[in-house]
């Protein structure tokens, strides 16, 4: 079974998505929210993280990126934008969810 | 006061994730009382306070990014951002707000304040500042 990982930090100040990335089971999922969503944006330095973990699911917090500026088409490919609706469907279909700070 | 100083406020952090974006703004508007010769520096995640766009309707929060654009009426002259640190976030002076600036004695006016500089710029600026606030 799987879990879902929250990240709520700039990977550029803080290293917990780096850090998610590293310890997470295969077939896990994790979000991103607050300033965690810059890391979801396409052509920083942090952009090969996500693209080389192929085996976590990403998704990332509209409302968040909403507030930050940055518009759909600067998310990497494969993350899926949901609302806190989704937030909530995905904390349940999960076995626990687990905030990486 | 007579004396004027050289103040730079050094912003490296994003907006509203944690507080020190918005306590930098409070400070610079409240420091544009005392008629000193003010500039902004934004470096590392810095940068993100000056992208433009931003809605936080959905997120309950306050959207403050109004408020850099009226920095040039406080008497802010520069604005400066680290292009270094635009580029590890895939970011370009065309993703960032503008900021006009006007002199009301002399009228001299600047349509934009807001200036993308390297590295040894950012050095230098920072170095010959009397004082750093940072945030």
């Amino acid at each position: 079974m799987a879990d879902l990982y929250t990240v709520n930090k700039s990977p550029f100040e803080k290293n917990s998505l780096e850090s998610v990335i590293k310890f997470s089971t295969p077939g896990s999922a994790v979000l991103l929210i607050e300033d965690g969503v810059y890391g979801a944006t396409k052509g920083t330095t942090a952009e090969s993280m996500i693209t080389a973990a192929s085996d976590i699911k990403f998704y990332v917090l509209a409302s968040d990126l909403k507030a930050r500026g940055i518009s759909g088409d600067r998310i990497i490919d494969g993350i899926e934008s949901i609302d806190y609706a989704g937030f909530v469907d995905l904390a349940v279909a999960n076995d626990k969810v687990q905030a990486w700070l | 006061m007579s004396d004027i100083k050289k103040f730079m406020y050094l912003n490296r952090r994003a907006p509203y994730g944690t507080i020190y974006a918005w306590e930098s703004l409070e400070v610079v508007l409240i420091a544009a009382a005392f008629d000193q010769e003010v500039s902004l520096m934004f470096a590392d995640d810095g940068v993100y306070q000056l992208v433009k766009g931003g809605d936080t309707s959905d997120s309950d929060m306050k959207n403050f990014m109004p408020t850099y654009r009226t920095l040039g009426d406080y008497g802010v002259r520069h604005m400066y951002v680290d292009q270094a640190s635009l580029d590890a976030r895939g970011l370009t002076t065309d993703d960032l707000i503008q900021v006009e600036w006007e002199d009301w004695e002399t009228e001299e006016e600047v349509d934009n304040i807001v200036e993308a500089v390297d590295t040894d710029k950012v050095s230098e600026l920072l170095a010959e500042s009397e004082v750093v606030f940072s945030f």
